[in-house]
């Protein structure tokens, strides 16, 4: 067992016990729900509305899942990285696809200079004109 | 930089959402904002990115929402490939314009690569570039959905660029990068936004940050020798594409 940074979307967990194996990192199934939110239920992996049925090979005799196969399963990216113990997971390209080719504009939150949160929804009812730039 | 335009507009109904891609947050963006950088140099800065000298000299700091992406998560949603990039979303929240650069001309290629200085010709063309852009945000804001500035469903479609593995990989790269960087670990973060940029060579803002992050660098302009290499590689093919209002 070792200890890993997982992140997970906006999650971020620190000091999970997992056990990478090459492209596999075992996890206990409390420590997966605590990392990612999915928690395994008698119909499968459960996150919200959402189960999918486990597949064997995600799952070992100790009762460990396999999340980076799970995540794949999923098409959702991973990044690993040896040096910082960090394991890393995105948003597949169907759910980007999706977000953006569907008839409502991606919606995010984030915070304003004071910290405060807004969302593009907060805005709905306005033209808005959106405009992303960079300090460099 | 956008608040002239933002008083003209608002009362008829446009909200501007400015968003900043910065890894390194507010400690980046804060003096932006907050304007002391446009009095610092005005008059190469009217010439890059002012409107008429009229407009220019009502600039001040912006009162619509400046928002912080540490994670460029934006720029990831929406598919853009630089700053500043714009999208314009309709009081139903479709998207009628997708990502394209913001008024903005390719004029880097033009550019003094000390002091951000252009011809009077290029001065002249990114101006005019300017108004076109804003004239057309204008028709907008005052026709909606009859302005010949709105594009189809289909056209927006055909205009965005959908993601590919390269992109969501690219992202969780950046993720991970601006973990790091919070962490103390600049090394690192580098190499993974290097990383990104090198997954996504077409996304300018990956490559512009991962020049940045340095302490002495960070809130600067990105004028280093890795960016302008960068420039001189596209040969004859645009830095930035000029929005396209050709079907109108």
């Amino acid at each position: 067992m070792s200890e890993i940074t997982i992140l997970y979307g906006e999650r971020e967990r620190s000091g999970v016990s997992a056990r990478p194996v090459g492209a596999q990192l075992w996890l206990s199934p409390a420590d997966l729900h605590l990392a990612t939110g999915w928690k395994l239920e008698t119909e499968g992996l459960c996150k919200g509305d959402a189960c999918v049925r486990v597949d064997a090979s995600w799952l070992n005799d100790a009762g460990e899942i396999d999340l980076a196969a799970f995540a794949t399963h999923l098409g959702q990216p991973v990044v690993e990285d040896k040096t910082h113990g960090i394991w890393a997971f995105g948003e597949s390209v169907n759910a980007r696809r999706e977000a953006l080719f569907s008839h409502q504009a991606p919606d995010f939150s984030l915070p304003d200079l004071d910290g405060k949160i807004h969302a593009l929804s907060d805005y709905r009812g306005k033209k808005v004109f959106l405009h992303s730039w960079g300090s460099y | 930089m956008w608040q002239a335009i933002y008083e003209e507009l608002r009362d008829d109904g446009l909200e501007i959402i400015a968003v900043a891609f910065d890894t390194a947050g507010k400690a980046a963006v804060e003096a932006k904002i907050r304007a002391a950088d446009i009095a610092e140099r005005p008059e190469v800065l009217a010439r890059l990115m002012g409107w008429s000298p009229e407009l220019w000299t009502k600039q001040a700091p912006p009162t619509y929402p400046c928002l912080i992406d540490e994670n460029h998560l934006v720029g990831e949603l929406y598919g853009m490939v630089n700053v500043p990039q714009g999208v314009w979303i309709d009081e139903d929240g479709r998207i009628v314009r997708p990502p394209e650069s913001a008024g903005t001309a390719d004029m880097a290629k033009h550019m003094n690569r000390e002091t951000f200085e252009i011809p009077d010709e290029v001065a002249e063309y990114g101006m005019a570039v300017r108004n076109t852009y804003v004239d057309a945000l204008r028709d907008w804001v005052k026709n909606g959905a009859a302005s010949p500035a709105v594009l189809s469903s289909e056209e927006v479609k055909a205009r965005m660029r959908g993601p590919a593995e390269g992109d969501v990989l690219a992202a969780v790269h950046v993720r991970v990068g601006r973990y790091l960087f919070n962490a103390g670990q600049l090394d690192g973060a580098k190499q993974h936004l290097s990383e990104a940029s090198r997954l996504c060579p077409d996304k300018w803002h990956y490559r512009r940050q991962s020049n940045m992050l340095d302490a002495d660098s960070i809130g600067e302009l990105n004028g280093g020798p890795e960016f302008w290499a960068a420039v001189d590689a596209l040969g004859d093919e645009p830095y930035y594409p000029v929005a396209d209002f050709s079907h109108a």
